[in-house]
C-alpha cells in the first residue's frame, strides 16, 4: 500500500521487529579469537608441512625445487601476500560484515606458521643469494611481529593504569598549565633563580629523542636540573633559617611538573613501544615482497 | 500620552515582524513594540555569521517578509530593509509592563492565576477579564491603546536584572556578543551558570587581551552548570587566568568600582565592566496577567488558543514560539495569518493545510481536513479534550492510516515509542509470544503502544488489524504534548499502562476485572537516580512495577553493598515480602530517574488468595532470584575480591549512564592498543566525522566507557529539537536526520557529551591514492589544516552523533574495525549480569 511506505527519515519506525546481526559481545582478545580457531589452523598447517617434508624422500636432498618444495613454497608465497593485505583491510572501511579482530588473529597465527613452512621450503640450504635474502627478510618480519604480539599483550593494561582517566591532550595541557604557573611564580625572583625556572620552561622536551623514549631516561631534562638546583638553594637556605616562600613555591611546582612529566613520558614510552616495531615490520614486508618476486622470477627464468 | 491603534504587536521576532509587515501592507493602523533598540532580538543575539536554517522545507512561506536559509547578517539585513520599505510603525526601546482591557467586565470570564512558591505552596488570584480595547502601559510610563493585541514575545523571557544600587549603570550589561572586543579591563561576571562561566572563560582565554576577569557566584557550588564548564573554569582559576569569588553577592555598583559582600566581609574592587548572567524570568507570569490562560500548570505548557490564535482573553492573539511554534517559517506564516484573521478573513486556510491534506489522502470517506480532525477527536477517547488548533498541531506530528484486516501494525520487539489510537475498527493484541492465536481485542477509542511510549523499550506484543481500521499513530513528542495539555489523557494513559503491565507480567489467566482493587491502590511515583524504593531489612509489602528507567538490586554482604542484578523497565520488584511476609531481603534503588507504579501489598495479597496460579508463577520467579542471591553469597565466601570487583564494575557502569542505555560502546583497556582505528572507521563510514572519542571518558578496572552515544531509552537529546529531527530507527538507534537546523539544543541536553556540532567536510581522495601518492589526509578524520584548505566556509554546522551504523550490513564500524577485540557494543541486560563476575576473576 503506497500510503504506508515511509522513508527512513519520516520519523516513524516501520513497526517491524528487525533482528540485529548477532554480535560478538565478549571481550575476547585477538589471540583467543573464536576459541583459538586460527591457532588450530596454523598448527594443522605446520603439521601438514612437517609431514610432507618427512614423508617424501627426494634425491639428492630436500630442496625448494622438489614437489614438496614447490608445494610449501606456493603455500608460503600465497600466505605472505595475503598477510601483507592486513594493512589494506585495516584502512578500507567497507560496510559489509567483517571483523578486523578475526583478520588480526589469522594474521598472527598463520604468520607464525610461516616459520615452519618457510624453513622447510628452504630444505635448510642457505647461502648468499636472493633466495636466502627472501627467507631472512621473512624471518625479520616474523620476529618483529613476535615483539608486536608481546607488547600488544602486555602494554595496554599498563598504559591504561598509567593514564588513569587522563587523555594524552589532557596530560599535555596539564604540563602547559604548570608551565604557566611556573612562569607567573618566577616573576618576582632575581635573574639567577629565573634562569633556573627557564631551564624547566625552555629545555624540557616531553617526548625527547627516540633513544630517550625507549630507555625512559631523560638525563638532560631541564626540569630535573632545575628541580635539583632549586632544591639545593632551598636546602642551603634551610640550614641558615626559613627558606624564601617564593622559592619553595617554585620547588613545589617543579616537583608537580616532574610527576606530570613522568606520567606523560611513561605514556609516550609505551606508545612508542606499541608502534616502533611496525617501522620494521611494514617496510621489511615491502622488501620481502620485492625479494619474493625476485626469488620466484629467478627460479622460473634460470630453471 | 496615549495613542490608539487597530493592532498592537508586542515583540519584533519573526512572528511579530511578519504580522507588522502584513498589517502595514493592508494599511491597518498598527504599532510594533520592541523592547530593545533593534528588530528580532533572539536572532540578533546569535553569534556572528551563524547559519540560520529554513525548515520545514515542505512548508510554503506566505509572509510579506522574505526568508531563506543564510547567514544571520543576511537574514537580519533583509528583514530590516523590508520592514523599512513596508512602512512598519516600530517603537523601539519600549517594554510593555501590563495589558489591561478597558471595556466592560466580561460576564463569567475570570482568570485564575496560580503562583507556585519555592516551598511548594501556591497562591491563587482571580482576575476579572475586561473587554477590549486594551491599554498597554510601557516601562517609561507611556500608554498605547489598541483594539487587538498580538503577543509575539517568544519564550526567552527577560534577563534577571542587578537589583543592587547602581545596577542600572552604563557599564552593566546582560550579554556578551564578542569576548574579543574588550581589552585591558577589570571585568566582573556575575552568575555561575553555564552562560556566566562561558562568558568568563571567553574573556580570559587570550592572555594578550590583558583582561582581569572575576567570576562572582552566589553559592559555593556551581550546581547548575555543566560539568565540563566547571572543570574548564577550575582549570582557568588554577592557571591564574580567572579569579572566582564564591558565596559572594554584589552590594553596590559605582563608576569604575564594585562593592561585594563576601563570606569574610565587604570587598571593594576595580570594575570597568560588569556582565550579569543570572538567568531569565520566563514570560508566563506576564502573559497570564494579561488574561491569557495556559493549557496546564506544566512548565512546558502553552497558552490555550482558538483556531485563529485567539487566546482566552478576547482580542489578544498569541503567535510564534510562545504559542508553541519555535521555527522561523511557522512564525512568519502565523504573523501573516493572524493579521488576516483580525482583518476579518475567516476563509483563510492555515499554511499547513496542504501538509495535513496529504496525511489524509487514501483514507476512506471523503472528508475535509477539518472534518477529519473532528472525526479523530471524537472517536479516539484521549483526544477529546483538545481544541481545534491543538488538533491541527497534534496532527502535524502524527499520522492517520488505514490498515486492512490481518495487516500487522507492529511486531513484538520492534522498536517504537509512538502511541496508537483506534478511530475505527478493531485490532488484536497477540499476548502470547509462543502462540499467535491467543489474542485480546481492542476496539474503537482504545489506545495501544503505551509501553513503548513510556518505558522507551521495544514493543511488548504484536498488534494485528482484526478488521479494516483507521488508526492514528501519535509520535512520542506529540503524545507527551497531548498528555501535558490534557490531564484526562494523562490519567487514561497511566491507567491503561498499569492495567496492561500487570496483565503482561502476571499473565496466568488474569482478566482486567480481577485487577480492579489492585489498580485502585496503584500510585505512580517518580524516583530520582540513586533513591531506594525498597530498603533491605525494612518491613513493607508493596510491589513496584518499573514503568520507565531501571533499578539495581543490592544486598549487604559482610557490611558492604553487593550488586545483585539490574532490573529494566517492564519488570517488577518486591514480591518476596508479599509471599514470605518477612522483611525486605535486598535494597532496590533507581539507576536513573525512573517512574514506578506502587501497588498496595494488602490488595495484592487478596488477589494472590483468589488466584493460586499467579502465586505459583511468582514463586517460580522468586526461586530464580533466591538462587542468584545464594550464588553470589557463595562466591563471596570463596573469592571476596571477585564479588567486590563485580560490584565495583557494575556500579561504575550504572554511574556512567549504562542503566538508561540500550546500546553502549565499551573498551577493554587490557586489549586496547590505542590505534584509534575505531575512530578512523567511524569517520570513514560517516561523511568523514568521527562520532566517538575513544580516549575520553571514564575507566574502572580497565573497563573504559568512551565518549560515545548510549542510545538511551528516553534520549535526552530528543527532548527539545525544534525541527523534530531526532528519531529512533528500526534497530533501536537514535539518529539525527537531515532536517537538523544546527541549533545545538541536543548537544546541550546530552549528559554524556556525545553530540558534536560540526561542518561536514568535503570528500577525501581515494584511499589508494593516499597510500601510493600521499594525496589527501588519509584514513580517519581529516586534520584541521586540510579542512581549512578544502572546506567551504559557508557550510553550516550540524549536530553529529552515532547512528549505530544503520544501513551498514556489518554493524557498528567501531567494533568491526577493532584489531584486538577491545571494542564491543552491548546492552545493559547483556552486560550487567553475573557474567561480569568472570571479568573480576581475571
Amino acid at each position: 500500500m503506497a500510503l504506508r511506505t515511509r522513508g527512513r527519515n519520516s520519523g516513524r519506525t516501520s513497526g517491524r521487529a528487525v533482528t540485529r546481526t548477532p554480535r560478538d559481545t565478549a571481550h575476547e582478545g585477538f589471540l583467543a579469537h573464536a576459541g583459538y580457531r586460527w591457532l588450530k589452523v596454523a598448527v594443522a598447517l605446520s603439521v601438514l608441512a612437517v609431514a610432507v617434508y618427512v614423508l617424501t624422500d627426494p634425491t639428492p636432498r630436500p630442496n625448494g625445487g622438489t614437489f614438496a618444495g614447490y608445494l610449501l613454497g606456493t603455500i608460503g608465497a600465497v600466505l605472505i601476500v595475503w598477510l601483507s593485505c592486513l594493512g589494506l583491510r585495516k584502512r578500507i572501511i567497507t560496510a559489509g560484515p567483517y571483523s578486523l579482530k578475526a583478520w588480526t588473529s589469522a594474521h598472527v597465527w598463520l604468520g607464525l606458521s610461516l616459520i615452519v613452512i618457510g624453513t622447510l621450503h628452504t630444505g635448510f640450504q642457505l647461502g648468499w643469494n636472493v633466495h636466502s635474502l627472501a627467507y631472512v627478510l621473512m624471518m625479520i618480519v616474523i620476529i618483529s611481529g613476535l615483539y608486536g604480539i608481546v607488547v600488544y599483550a602486555r602494554l595496554p593494561a599498563q598504559m591504561s593504569a598509567n593514564r588513569g582517566e587522563a587523555t594524552q591532550p589532557q596530560m599535555l595541557e596539564a604540563l602547559r598549565a604548570l608551565d604557566r604557573q611556573l612562569d607567573m611564580a618566577a616573576q618576582p625572583l632575581g635573574k639567577d633563580e629565573t634562569d633556573l625556572v627557564r631551564l624547566s620552561l625552555e629545555q624540557c622536551d616531553v617526548g625527547g629523542s627516540l633513544w630517550e623514549r625507549l630507555r625512559g631516561a631523560y638525563p638532560g631534562c631541564g626540569n630535573g636540573r632545575a628541580r635539583d638546583a632549586v632544591q639545593g638553594l632551598v636546602n642551603a637556605q634551610m640550614r641558615v633559617g626559613k627558606p624564601d616562600p617564593r622559592l619553595t613555591q617554585i620547588l613545589f611546582l617543579l616537583e608537580r611538573k616532574d610527576a606530570a612529566l613522568a606520567q606523560a613520558r611513561r605514556h609516550t614510552a609505551m606508545k612508542t613501544r606499541l608502534d616502533i616495531w611496525l617501522y620494521v615490520h611494514v617496510p621489511v614486508t615491502f622488501a620481502l615482497l620485492a625479494a619474493l618476486v625476485a626469488h620466484v622470477l629467478s627460479v622460473f627464468i634460470y630453471w | 500620552m496615549s495613542e490608539r491603534f487597530r493592532i498592537a504587536i508586542v515583540g519584533s521576532g519573526p512572528a511579530g515582524l511578519s504580522a507588522a509587515a502584513h498589517a502595514a501592507r493592508l494599511g491597518l493602523s498598527h504599532v510594533l513594540i520592541e523592547k530593545t533598540g533593534h528588530l528580532s532580538d533572539t536572532i540578533y543575539k546569535y553569534q556572528k555569521g551563524k547559519h540560520v536554517m529554513a525548515t520545514p522545507s515542505q512548508l510554503i512561506l506566505r509572509a510579506d517578509l522574505e526568508f531563506e536559509a543564510g547567514k544571520r547578517e543576511a537574514v537580519l539585513g533583509t528583514w530590516d530593509s523590508m520592514t523599512a520599505a513596508a512602512g512598519v510603525n516600530v517603537r523601539y526601546e519600549a517594554e510593555v509592563k501590563s495589558i489591561v482591557g478597558t471595556g466592560e467586565a466580561i460576564a463569567g470570564s475570570v482568570q485564575r492565576i496560580v503562583t507556585r512558591k519555592r516551598d511548594g505552596t501556591s497562591d491563587t488570584t482571580e482576575v476579572q477579564r475586561m473587554a477590549p480595547p486594551y491599554r498597554m502601559t510601557l516601562a517609561n510610563g507611556d500608554v498605547v491603546v489598541a483594539d487587538t493585541v498580538i503577543l509575539a514575545i517568544g519564550t526567552q523571557g527577560n534577563p534577571n536584572l542587578m537589583g543592587c544600587p547602581g545596577g542600572d549603570s552604563a557599564h552593566v550589561q546582560y550579554q556578551l556578543d564578542d569576548p574579543a572586543a574588550y581589552n585591558d579591563e577589570h571585568i566582573f561576571v556575575i552568575g555561575g551558570g553555564d552562560a556566566g562561566i562561558e562568558n568568563a572563560l571567553g574573556l580570559a582565554v587570550d592572555a594578550a587581551q590583558g583582561n582581569v576577569v572575576t567570576l562572582v557566584n552566589r553559592s559555593a557550588e556551581f550546581s547548575t552548570a555543566k560539568d565540563a564548564n566547571v572543570k574548564a573554569l577550575m582549570a582557568a582559576r588554577d592557571a591564574g587566568r580567572i579569579s572566582i569569588m564564591a558565596e559572594t553577592t554584589t552590594r553596590a555598583i559605582e563608576p569604575g568600582w564594585v562593592v561585594l559582600d563576601t563570606r569574610d566581609g565587604e570587598v571593594r574592587a576595580r570594575c570597568d565592566r560588569m556582565i550579569a548572567r543570572m538567568g531569565s524570568a520566563p514570560p508566563r507570569g506576564f502573559v497570564e496577567a494579561c488574561g491569557v490562560e495556559f493549557a496546564s500548570s506544566d512548565r512546558l505548557a502553552f497558552p490555550k488558543l482558538s483556531a485563529v490564535f485567539e487566546s482566552t482573553a478576547p482580542g489578544i492573539f498569541v503567535v510564534g514560539a510562545l504559542a508553541g511554534y519555535p521555527l522561523i517559517k511557522h512564525c512568519l506564516n502565523q504573523g501573516h495569518d493572524v493579521v488576516e484573521f483580525i482583518n476579518g478573513n475567516t476563509q483563510l486556510k492555515p499554511a499547513d493545510e496542504p501538509i495535513l491534506e496529504a496525511k489524509f489522502v487514501g483514507l476512506p470517506g471523503r472528508r475535509s481536513v477539518a472534518e477529519w480532525l473532528e472525526y479523530l477527536r471524537t472517536n479516539v477517547s484521549i483526544l477529546e479534550g483538545m481544541s481545534a488548533l491543538q488538533m491541527r498541531e497534534f496532527m502535524l506530528d502524527s499520522e492517520a492510516r488505514l490498515y486492512r484486516a490481518g495487516e500487522v501494525v507492529f511486531e513484538r520487539n520492534a522498536p517504537g515509542s509512538s502511541l496508537f489510537g483506534i478511530a475505527e475498527g478493531q485490532v488484536l493484541v497477540e499476548v502470547n509470544a509462543a502462540d499467535a492465536s491467543v489474542t485480546v481485542p481492542l476496539g474503537r477509542g482504545a489506545i495501544f503502544g503505551e509501553v513503548g511510549l513510556i518505558s522507551g523499550r521495544r514493543r511488548g506484543a504484536t498488534i494485528r488489524a482484526a478488521s479494516d481500521c483507521v488508526l492514528v499513530e501519535i509520535s512520542r513528542t506529540a503524545a507527551l504534548k497531548l498528555m501535558s495539555a490534557v490531564p484526562a489523557a494523562q490519567r487514561e494513559v497511566t491507567r491503561v499502562t498499569t492495567e496492561r503491565s500487570l496483565l503482561q507480567i502476571f499473565k496466568a489467566g488474569l482478566t482486567p476485572a480481577d485487577l480492579t482493587d489492585v489498580i485502585a491502590s496503584a500510585k505512580v511515583e517518580t524516583v530520582r537516580a540513586g533513591q531506594a524504593i525498597i530498603k533491605e531489612g525494612e518491613t513493607g509489602d508493596d510491589i513496584f512495577i518499573i514503568q520507565s528507567g531501571s533499578m539495581i538490586v543490592e544486598k549487604a554482604i559482610g557490611g558492604k553493598p553487593v550488586f545483585l542484578s539490574y532490573v529494566p523497565a517492564g519488570s517488577y520488584v518486591g514480591e518476596m515480602a508479599v509471599i514470605d511476609g518477612g522483611p525486605r531481603t535486598a535494597t532496590v534503588r533507581a539507576a536513573v530517574k525512573s517512574d514506578v507504579i506502587r501497588l498496595g501489598g494488602a490488595q495484592f495479597r487478596a488477589l494472590l488468595g483468589a488466584k493460586p496460579g499467579l502465586l505459583a508463577r511468582l514463586r517460580e520467579d522468586m526461586a530464580s532470584r533466591t538462587q542468584l542471591n545464594n550464588f553470589i553469597e557463595s562466591k563471596k565466601d570463596s573469592f571476596g575480591g571477585v564479588v567486590e570487583m563485580y560490584t565495583g564494575v557494575a556500579n561504575f557502569l550504572v554511574d556512567n549512564g549504562v542503566g538508561e542505555a540500550t546500546d553502549v560502546l565499551l573498551i577493554d583497556e587490557k586489549l586496547c592498543v590505542g590505534c584509534d582505528n575505531c575512530e578512523k572507521a567511524c569517520a570513514d563510514s560517516h561523511d568523514g566525522l568521527s562520532r566517538l572519542d575513544r580516549e575520553a571518558g571514564r575507566t574502572y578496572a580497565h573497563l573504559h566507557v568512551p565518549t560515545s552515544c548510549r542510545h538511551c531509552e528516553h534520549p535526552h537529546c530528543m527532548a527539545d529539537c525544534p525541527p523534530n529531527a531526532i528519531h529512533r530507527g528500526a534497530t533501536g538507534e537514535v539518529y539525527i536526520d537531515e532536517t537538523c537546523i544546527g541549533c545545538g539544543n541536543c548537544q546541550r541536553n546530552c549528559p554524556y557529551g556525545v553530540i558534536r556540532m560540526d561542518k561536514v567536510p568535503p570528500k577525501k581522495p581515494w584511499l589508494i591514492s593516499w597510500l601510493l601518492f600521499g594525496q589527501g589526509p588519509g584514513p580517519g578524520e581529516p586534520d584541521a589544516k586540510w579542512l581549512k584548505a578544502k572546506a567551504k566556509p559557508e557550510t553550516p554546522k550540524k549536530a553529529i552523533k552515532c547512528d549505530m551504523c544503520t544501513g551498514q550490513s556489518g554493524g557498528p564500524a567501531c567494533v568491526r574495525a577493532c584489531p584486538t577485540g577491545a571494542a564491543i557494543r552491548v546492552s545493559p541486560e547483556q552486560f550487567l549480569s553475573v557474567a561480569l563476575m568472570d571479568r573480576g576473576g581475571e
